[in-house]
Protein backbone atom coordinates (compact mmCIF):
# COMPACT_ATOMS: atom_id res chain seq x y z
CA UNK A 1 0.00 0.00 0.00
CA UNK A 2 1.85 2.96 -1.25
CA UNK A 3 0.07 6.60 -0.24
CA UNK A 4 0.21 7.41 -3.42
CA UNK A 5 -1.64 5.12 -4.66
CA UNK A 6 -4.47 5.56 -1.94
CA UNK A 7 -7.15 7.53 -3.06
CA UNK A 8 -6.18 7.13 -6.93
CA UNK A 9 -6.06 9.57 -10.28
CA UNK A 10 -4.41 10.98 -12.81
CA UNK A 11 -3.42 14.21 -15.22
CA UNK A 12 -2.36 14.64 -18.07
CA UNK A 13 -1.40 18.19 -20.07
CA UNK A 14 -0.36 19.32 -23.36
CA UNK A 15 1.11 21.81 -25.91
CA UNK A 16 -0.37 22.78 -28.78
CA UNK A 17 -0.09 25.14 -31.15
CA UNK A 18 -0.95 28.58 -29.29
CA UNK A 19 -3.01 26.82 -26.75
CA UNK A 20 -2.19 23.78 -23.81
CA UNK A 21 -5.07 21.54 -22.53
CA UNK A 22 -5.09 19.81 -19.03
CA UNK A 23 -7.13 17.09 -18.34
CA UNK A 24 -8.22 14.81 -15.19
CA UNK A 25 -10.74 12.25 -14.41
CA UNK A 26 -12.71 12.36 -11.42
CA UNK A 27 -12.71 9.33 -9.47
CA UNK A 28 -12.25 9.62 -5.72
CA UNK A 29 -11.70 6.29 -3.61
CA UNK A 30 -10.45 4.78 -0.89
CA UNK A 31 -8.22 1.95 -2.07
CA UNK A 32 -10.60 -0.52 -4.31
CA UNK A 33 -13.87 1.41 -2.98
CA UNK A 34 -14.33 4.16 -5.40
CA UNK A 35 -16.27 7.00 -3.59
CA UNK A 36 -16.92 9.81 -5.69
CA UNK A 37 -17.61 10.41 -9.78
CA UNK A 38 -17.20 14.14 -9.16
CA UNK A 39 -14.06 14.80 -7.47
CA UNK A 40 -12.09 17.88 -8.47
CA UNK A 41 -8.13 17.98 -9.32
CA UNK A 42 -7.49 20.92 -11.69
CA UNK A 43 -7.80 24.30 -10.30
CA UNK A 44 -7.74 27.29 -12.28
CA UNK A 45 -5.08 30.18 -11.15
CA UNK A 46 -6.39 32.92 -14.22
CA UNK A 47 -7.90 32.19 -17.15
CA UNK A 48 -4.69 31.88 -18.55
CA UNK A 49 -2.86 29.40 -16.55
CA UNK A 50 -4.47 26.10 -14.72
CA UNK A 51 -2.93 23.63 -12.83
CA UNK A 52 -4.22 19.84 -11.40
CA UNK A 53 -2.69 17.96 -8.52
CA UNK A 54 -2.96 13.81 -8.10
CA UNK A 55 -2.19 12.04 -4.84
CA UNK A 56 -3.65 11.97 -1.87
CA UNK A 57 -6.76 13.47 -1.76
CA UNK A 58 -6.33 15.49 1.37
CA UNK A 59 -3.63 17.08 0.60
CA UNK A 60 -4.87 17.69 -2.86
CA UNK A 61 -7.29 20.16 -1.37
CA UNK A 62 -5.18 21.47 0.95
CA UNK A 63 -2.62 22.37 -1.48
CA UNK A 64 -5.29 23.86 -3.63
CA UNK A 65 -6.25 26.30 -0.81
CA UNK A 66 -2.49 27.22 0.14
CA UNK A 67 -2.24 28.25 -3.63
CA UNK A 68 -4.92 29.77 -3.67
CA UNK A 69 -3.73 32.25 -0.45
CA UNK A 70 -0.22 32.78 -1.94
CA UNK A 71 -1.76 33.57 -5.55
CA UNK A 72 -4.49 35.95 -4.00
CA UNK A 73 -1.42 37.83 -1.73
CA UNK A 74 0.48 38.07 -4.64
CA UNK A 75 -2.25 39.52 -6.88
CA UNK A 76 -2.90 41.90 -3.79
CA UNK A 77 0.29 43.15 -3.35
CA UNK A 78 2.20 43.27 -7.24
CA UNK A 79 -1.03 44.60 -8.78
CA UNK A 80 -0.94 41.68 -11.61
CA UNK A 81 -1.37 38.45 -12.57
CA UNK A 82 1.27 35.58 -11.91
CA UNK A 83 3.39 34.24 -14.77
CA UNK A 84 3.05 30.84 -15.51
CA UNK A 85 7.04 30.55 -14.68
CA UNK A 86 6.55 32.01 -11.44
CA UNK A 87 3.73 30.10 -10.67
CA UNK A 88 5.40 27.01 -11.13
CA UNK A 89 8.39 28.29 -9.25
CA UNK A 90 6.01 29.12 -5.86
CA UNK A 91 4.49 25.54 -6.30
CA UNK A 92 8.23 23.87 -6.33
CA UNK A 93 9.41 26.24 -3.66
CA UNK A 94 6.23 25.53 -1.22
CA UNK A 95 6.17 21.70 -2.01
CA UNK A 96 10.36 21.78 -0.84
CA UNK A 97 9.57 23.40 2.08
CA UNK A 98 8.02 20.16 3.49
CA UNK A 99 10.95 18.06 1.69
CA UNK A 100 11.54 15.92 5.04
CA UNK A 101 7.72 15.10 5.35
CA UNK A 102 6.29 16.13 2.41
CA UNK A 103 2.62 16.74 0.89
CA UNK A 104 1.60 13.64 -1.31
CA UNK A 105 0.66 15.11 -4.33
CA UNK A 106 2.16 15.61 -7.74
CA UNK A 107 1.21 18.71 -9.71
CA UNK A 108 1.18 19.61 -13.21
CA UNK A 109 0.55 22.82 -14.54
CA UNK A 110 -0.41 24.70 -17.50
CA UNK A 111 -0.73 27.88 -19.13
CA UNK A 112 -0.14 30.81 -21.74
CA UNK A 113 2.41 33.58 -20.95
CA UNK A 114 2.46 37.18 -21.51
CA UNK A 115 2.93 36.47 -25.18
CA UNK A 116 0.63 33.90 -25.26
CA UNK A 117 3.29 31.14 -25.58
CA UNK A 118 2.67 28.00 -24.52
CA UNK A 119 4.01 26.42 -21.37
CA UNK A 120 3.55 23.29 -19.44
CA UNK A 121 5.42 21.77 -16.42
CA UNK A 122 5.05 18.54 -13.72
CA UNK A 123 6.62 18.14 -10.52
CA UNK A 124 7.69 15.03 -8.49
CA UNK A 125 6.01 15.57 -4.75
CA UNK A 126 9.33 17.51 -3.72
CA UNK A 127 9.04 20.26 -6.33
CA UNK A 128 11.34 18.52 -8.84
CA UNK A 129 10.10 20.92 -12.17
CA UNK A 130 10.13 18.97 -14.97
CA UNK A 131 9.91 21.60 -17.65
CA UNK A 132 8.29 19.70 -20.91
CA UNK A 133 8.29 20.73 -24.49
CA UNK A 134 5.27 17.73 -25.85
CA UNK A 135 3.37 16.42 -22.61
CA UNK A 136 3.49 15.70 -18.84
CA UNK A 137 1.86 13.28 -17.37
CA UNK A 138 1.22 12.79 -13.04
CA UNK A 139 -1.09 10.02 -10.68
CA UNK A 140 -1.82 6.04 -10.27
CA UNK A 141 -2.30 5.63 -14.73
CA UNK A 142 0.77 7.48 -14.94
CA UNK A 143 2.65 4.81 -17.09
CA UNK A 144 0.13 4.28 -19.51
CA UNK A 145 -0.20 8.26 -20.07
CA UNK A 146 3.45 8.29 -21.20
CA UNK A 147 2.08 4.99 -23.33
CA UNK A 148 -0.71 6.73 -24.99
CA UNK A 149 0.72 10.36 -24.91
CA UNK A 150 4.08 9.29 -26.93
CA UNK A 151 1.99 7.55 -29.14
CA UNK A 152 -0.42 10.17 -30.12
CA UNK A 153 0.73 13.12 -29.43
CA UNK A 154 2.51 15.33 -32.48
CA UNK A 155 3.84 19.19 -32.16
CA UNK A 156 1.79 22.27 -33.31
CA UNK A 157 -1.99 20.57 -32.87
CA UNK A 158 -4.81 23.26 -33.21
CA UNK A 159 -6.90 23.59 -30.21
CA UNK A 160 -9.67 21.39 -31.52
CA UNK A 161 -7.25 18.68 -32.30
CA UNK A 162 -5.34 18.90 -29.01
CA UNK A 163 -8.34 18.39 -27.15
CA UNK A 164 -8.95 14.91 -29.65
CA UNK A 165 -5.07 13.85 -28.70
CA UNK A 166 -5.79 14.60 -24.79
CA UNK A 167 -8.99 13.19 -24.58
CA UNK A 168 -7.80 9.92 -26.38
CA UNK A 169 -4.98 9.40 -24.06
CA UNK A 170 -6.90 10.42 -20.97
CA UNK A 171 -9.80 8.02 -21.77
CA UNK A 172 -7.64 4.96 -22.76
CA UNK A 173 -4.92 5.18 -20.27
CA UNK A 174 -7.52 5.66 -17.47
CA UNK A 175 -9.54 2.00 -18.65
CA UNK A 176 -6.03 0.08 -17.95
CA UNK A 177 -5.93 1.47 -14.50
CA UNK A 178 -7.96 0.33 -11.50
CA UNK A 179 -7.83 3.43 -9.31
CA UNK A 180 -8.16 6.05 -12.38
CA UNK A 181 -10.94 7.05 -14.28
CA UNK A 182 -15.15 7.11 -13.18
CA UNK A 183 -15.26 10.34 -15.64
CA UNK A 184 -12.99 13.01 -16.67
CA UNK A 185 -12.69 16.38 -17.60
CA UNK A 186 -10.44 18.32 -20.21
CA UNK A 187 -9.51 22.13 -20.26
CA UNK A 188 -8.87 24.20 -23.59
CA UNK A 189 -6.65 26.69 -22.78
CA UNK A 190 -6.35 29.55 -25.47
CA UNK A 191 -5.49 32.65 -25.64
CA UNK A 192 -8.91 34.06 -26.48
CA UNK A 193 -11.06 31.82 -23.92
CA UNK A 194 -10.91 28.20 -22.16
CA UNK A 195 -13.13 25.57 -23.66
CA UNK A 196 -14.17 23.21 -20.46
CA UNK A 197 -15.83 19.59 -21.66
CA UNK A 198 -16.80 16.27 -19.87
CA UNK A 199 -15.89 13.40 -21.40
CA UNK A 200 -18.13 10.17 -21.84
CA UNK A 201 -16.31 7.33 -20.64
CA UNK A 202 -16.26 3.96 -19.19
CA UNK A 203 -17.72 4.40 -15.32
CA UNK A 204 -16.08 1.20 -14.11
CA UNK B 1 6.36 71.64 24.08
CA UNK B 2 7.61 69.06 21.44
CA UNK B 3 11.05 68.86 23.72
CA UNK B 4 8.50 67.08 26.18
CA UNK B 5 7.85 64.58 23.72
CA UNK B 6 10.34 64.27 21.86
CA UNK B 7 12.55 61.75 23.73
CA UNK B 8 9.97 58.73 23.02
CA UNK B 9 9.92 57.54 19.79
CA UNK B 10 6.23 55.60 20.56
CA UNK B 11 4.93 58.73 22.22
CA UNK B 12 2.62 60.70 19.99
CA UNK B 13 2.67 64.73 20.77
CA UNK B 14 -0.70 66.76 21.16
CA UNK B 15 0.07 68.01 17.69
CA UNK B 16 -0.02 64.37 16.42
CA UNK B 17 3.81 63.57 15.62
CA UNK B 18 5.68 61.12 15.94
CA UNK B 19 8.57 63.89 17.11
CA UNK B 20 11.61 61.86 16.24
CA UNK B 21 10.48 61.01 12.87
CA UNK B 22 10.61 64.56 12.09
CA UNK B 23 14.11 64.61 13.82
CA UNK B 24 14.75 61.41 11.38
CA UNK B 25 13.75 63.45 8.91
CA UNK B 26 16.15 66.69 10.02
CA UNK B 27 19.61 64.03 10.05
CA UNK B 28 18.37 63.41 5.88
CA UNK B 29 18.30 67.11 5.59
CA UNK B 30 21.64 67.63 6.65
CA UNK B 31 23.14 64.47 4.58
CA UNK B 32 24.31 65.09 1.00
CA UNK B 33 22.07 65.77 -1.81
CA UNK B 34 21.10 62.95 -4.07
CA UNK B 35 18.95 63.01 -7.32
CA UNK B 36 16.71 60.29 -9.40
CA UNK B 37 15.12 60.98 -12.43
CA UNK B 38 12.97 58.31 -14.23
CA UNK B 39 13.53 58.08 -18.23
CA UNK B 40 10.85 56.56 -20.67
CA UNK B 41 13.87 53.84 -21.51
CA UNK B 42 15.51 53.79 -17.70
CA UNK B 43 16.10 55.35 -14.22
CA UNK B 44 19.55 57.19 -13.08
CA UNK B 45 20.52 57.91 -9.80
CA UNK B 46 23.20 60.07 -8.53
CA UNK B 47 25.21 61.31 -5.79
CA UNK B 48 28.09 63.29 -4.76
CA UNK B 49 30.93 60.70 -2.92
CA UNK B 50 31.70 63.62 -0.02
CA UNK B 51 35.26 62.00 1.97
CA UNK B 52 36.18 64.04 4.58
CA UNK B 53 39.50 64.15 3.99
CA UNK B 54 41.47 63.68 0.75
CA UNK B 55 43.82 60.95 2.34
CA UNK B 56 40.80 58.58 2.44
CA UNK B 57 40.78 55.79 -0.11
CA UNK B 58 37.54 56.83 -2.20
CA UNK B 59 37.47 53.59 -4.21
CA UNK B 60 36.33 52.05 -1.22
CA UNK B 61 33.12 54.09 -0.94
CA UNK B 62 29.98 52.99 -2.27
CA UNK B 63 26.71 55.39 -2.04
CA UNK B 64 25.00 53.82 -5.22
CA UNK B 65 24.47 50.16 -4.36
CA UNK B 66 22.94 47.72 -5.92
CA UNK B 67 20.48 45.24 -4.21
CA UNK B 68 19.49 42.78 -6.87
CA UNK B 69 19.94 42.81 -10.35
CA UNK B 70 17.24 44.97 -11.60
CA UNK B 71 17.73 47.48 -8.40
CA UNK B 72 19.57 49.71 -7.04
CA UNK B 73 19.45 52.05 -4.79
CA UNK B 74 21.30 55.47 -3.07
CA UNK B 75 20.71 57.51 0.05
CA UNK B 76 21.06 60.68 2.12
CA UNK B 77 21.62 60.93 5.43
CA UNK B 78 23.51 58.50 7.89
CA UNK B 79 26.21 55.93 5.77
CA UNK B 80 25.39 53.51 8.42
CA UNK B 81 22.16 53.12 9.11
CA UNK B 82 21.92 53.14 4.76
CA UNK B 83 23.95 49.63 4.95
CA UNK B 84 21.69 48.23 7.48
CA UNK B 85 18.93 48.54 5.08
CA UNK B 86 21.24 47.94 2.31
CA UNK B 87 21.58 44.27 3.86
CA UNK B 88 18.28 44.24 4.83
CA UNK B 89 16.76 44.63 1.50
CA UNK B 90 19.36 42.84 -0.02
CA UNK B 91 18.64 39.57 1.87
CA UNK B 92 14.47 40.53 1.23
CA UNK B 93 15.32 40.29 -2.34
CA UNK B 94 17.02 36.71 -2.39
CA UNK B 95 14.25 35.60 -0.08
CA UNK B 96 11.78 36.36 -3.40
CA UNK B 97 14.15 34.68 -5.29
CA UNK B 98 13.95 31.63 -3.44
CA UNK B 99 10.74 31.53 -3.54
CA UNK B 100 9.66 33.35 -7.27
CA UNK B 101 13.18 32.19 -8.85
CA UNK B 102 12.57 35.96 -10.32
CA UNK B 103 14.00 39.42 -9.13
CA UNK B 104 11.64 41.29 -7.13
CA UNK B 105 9.57 44.40 -9.12
CA UNK B 106 10.97 47.01 -7.39
CA UNK B 107 7.24 47.98 -6.14
CA UNK B 108 7.25 44.94 -3.87
CA UNK B 109 10.93 45.52 -2.92
CA UNK B 110 10.08 49.15 -2.06
CA UNK B 111 7.18 48.23 0.23
CA UNK B 112 9.31 45.35 2.14
CA UNK B 113 11.95 48.20 3.18
CA UNK B 114 9.68 50.77 3.73
CA UNK B 115 7.96 48.16 6.03
CA UNK B 116 11.13 47.52 7.67
CA UNK B 117 11.85 51.45 8.15
CA UNK B 118 8.41 51.35 10.03
CA UNK B 119 8.99 48.61 12.37
CA UNK B 120 11.32 51.35 13.85
CA UNK B 121 8.89 53.48 14.76
CA UNK B 122 6.75 51.43 16.22
CA UNK B 123 9.11 48.83 18.37
CA UNK B 124 10.61 49.70 22.25
CA UNK B 125 14.19 50.38 22.33
CA UNK B 126 15.30 51.52 18.90
CA UNK B 127 15.22 54.83 16.61
CA UNK B 128 14.22 55.73 13.07
CA UNK B 129 16.71 55.26 10.41
CA UNK B 130 18.45 58.25 9.82
CA UNK B 131 18.19 57.76 6.12
CA UNK B 132 15.78 58.55 3.05
CA UNK B 133 16.37 56.34 0.17
CA UNK B 134 16.16 56.57 -3.65
CA UNK B 135 15.60 53.52 -5.05
CA UNK B 136 15.72 52.66 -8.75
CA UNK B 137 14.71 49.53 -11.17
CA UNK B 138 13.26 48.31 -14.09
CA UNK B 139 11.00 45.75 -14.40
CA UNK B 140 8.22 44.10 -16.78
CA UNK B 141 6.47 47.23 -16.25
CA UNK B 142 9.09 49.41 -16.72
CA UNK B 143 11.26 52.27 -15.34
CA UNK B 144 10.52 53.05 -11.58
CA UNK B 145 11.99 55.54 -9.00
CA UNK B 146 10.81 55.71 -5.64
CA UNK B 147 12.03 57.62 -2.20
CA UNK B 148 11.39 55.49 1.27
CA UNK B 149 11.44 58.62 4.32
CA UNK B 150 12.49 57.23 7.54
CA UNK B 151 8.72 56.81 8.74
CA UNK B 152 8.34 54.51 6.38
CA UNK B 153 6.50 56.26 3.54
CA UNK B 154 7.41 55.79 0.00
CA UNK B 155 6.85 57.59 -2.74
CA UNK B 156 7.01 56.86 -6.94
CA UNK B 157 8.55 60.46 -8.46
CA UNK B 158 9.09 60.99 -11.92
CA UNK B 159 11.91 62.86 -10.63
CA UNK B 160 13.53 64.29 -7.25
CA UNK B 161 15.99 65.61 -4.86
CA UNK B 162 16.66 64.79 -1.55
CA UNK B 163 19.15 65.78 0.99
CA UNK B 164 21.13 69.45 1.73
CA UNK B 165 20.03 71.31 -1.51
CA UNK B 166 16.55 69.58 -2.46
CA UNK B 167 14.34 72.13 -2.70
CA UNK B 168 16.85 74.26 -5.11
CA UNK B 169 17.64 70.76 -6.87
CA UNK B 170 13.20 69.70 -7.48
CA UNK B 171 12.90 73.30 -8.37
CA UNK B 172 15.58 72.77 -10.83
CA UNK B 173 14.39 69.36 -12.06
CA UNK B 174 10.38 70.92 -12.18
CA UNK B 175 12.26 72.62 -15.00
CA UNK B 176 13.86 70.51 -16.73
CA UNK B 177 12.36 67.52 -16.38
CA UNK B 178 9.83 65.82 -19.48
CA UNK B 179 8.15 62.77 -19.44
CA UNK B 180 10.00 62.21 -23.34
CA UNK B 181 13.34 62.29 -21.88
CA UNK B 182 15.69 59.11 -22.44
CA UNK B 183 18.55 58.19 -19.82
CA UNK B 184 21.44 59.69 -21.64
CA UNK B 185 19.05 62.84 -20.82
CA UNK B 186 18.75 61.85 -17.73
CA UNK B 187 21.99 61.48 -16.59
CA UNK B 188 22.61 64.53 -18.03
CA UNK B 189 20.43 66.52 -16.09
CA UNK B 190 21.23 64.82 -12.89
CA UNK B 191 24.86 65.59 -13.20
CA UNK B 192 23.61 69.41 -14.34
CA UNK B 193 21.15 68.94 -11.10
CA UNK B 194 23.88 68.10 -8.62
CA UNK B 195 26.33 70.46 -9.98
CA UNK B 196 24.07 73.49 -8.25
CA UNK B 197 24.49 72.22 -4.85
CA UNK B 198 27.92 70.23 -5.01
CA UNK B 199 30.99 71.52 -2.92
CA UNK B 200 33.90 70.42 -4.26
CA UNK B 201 35.39 69.32 -7.52
CA UNK B 202 32.99 67.55 -9.57
CA UNK B 203 34.84 64.80 -11.36
CA UNK B 204 34.66 60.93 -12.08
CA UNK B 205 35.74 59.91 -8.69
CA UNK B 206 33.71 62.24 -6.91
CA UNK B 207 30.39 61.28 -8.95
CA UNK B 208 28.43 58.34 -8.24
CA UNK B 209 25.63 57.29 -10.78
CA UNK B 210 23.90 54.32 -10.99
CA UNK B 211 21.02 53.71 -14.03
CA UNK B 212 18.60 51.12 -14.34
CA UNK B 213 17.54 50.17 -17.97
CA UNK B 214 16.80 47.01 -20.06
CA UNK B 215 20.25 44.98 -20.59
CA UNK B 216 20.31 42.04 -23.34
CA UNK B 217 22.10 39.40 -20.98
CA UNK B 218 22.16 35.40 -21.59
CA UNK B 219 19.83 33.51 -19.74
CA UNK B 220 20.10 30.23 -17.98
CA UNK B 221 19.15 28.42 -20.77
CA UNK B 222 22.14 30.21 -22.87
CA UNK B 223 19.21 32.57 -24.70
CA UNK B 224 19.61 35.89 -25.25
CA UNK B 225 16.90 38.07 -23.15
CA UNK B 226 16.11 41.35 -22.44
CA UNK B 227 15.74 41.55 -18.56
CA UNK B 228 16.09 44.74 -16.42
CA UNK B 229 19.69 45.53 -15.07
CA UNK B 230 21.02 48.06 -12.74
CA UNK B 231 24.32 48.85 -12.86
CA UNK B 232 27.05 51.70 -11.35
CA UNK B 233 28.74 53.43 -14.63
CA UNK B 234 32.15 53.26 -14.44
CA UNK B 235 34.29 56.03 -13.99
CA UNK B 236 35.62 56.19 -17.72
CA UNK B 237 32.03 57.07 -18.70
CA UNK B 238 30.87 59.51 -15.94
CA UNK B 239 34.00 61.45 -17.41
CA UNK B 240 32.04 61.43 -21.03
CA UNK B 241 29.32 62.85 -19.83
CA UNK B 242 31.53 65.87 -17.80
CA UNK B 243 33.15 65.90 -20.89
CA UNK B 244 29.95 67.42 -22.16
CA UNK B 245 28.87 69.58 -19.25
CA UNK B 246 31.86 71.49 -19.44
Amino acid sequence: MSIMQYNGGCLVGMKGKNCVAIASDRRFGVQALGLSTNFQRMFSVNNRLYYGLAGLGTDVQTLSEKFRMSVNMYNLKEERDIAPTTFASLVSSTLYERRFGPYFSEPVIVGLEKDDTPFICAMDLIGCINFAKDFVVTGTSSEQLYGMCEALWEPDLEPEDLFETISQAMLNAVDRDALSGWGAVVHVITPTQVITRTLKGRMD
Amino acid sequence: MADRYSFSLTTFSPSGKLVQIEYALNAVAQGVTSIGIKATNGVVIATEKKTGSALVDDTTVEKVVMICSNIGVVYSGMGPDARVLVDRARKAAQEYKRIYNVEPPTSVLVKEVASIMQEFTQSGGVRPFGVSLLMAGFEEAGPALYQIDPSGSFFAWKATAIGKNMINAKTFLEKRFTSSMEIEDAVHTAILTLKEGFEGAMTDSSLEIGIATMETTINSHGVPTKTGTFRRLRPAEIKDYLANIA
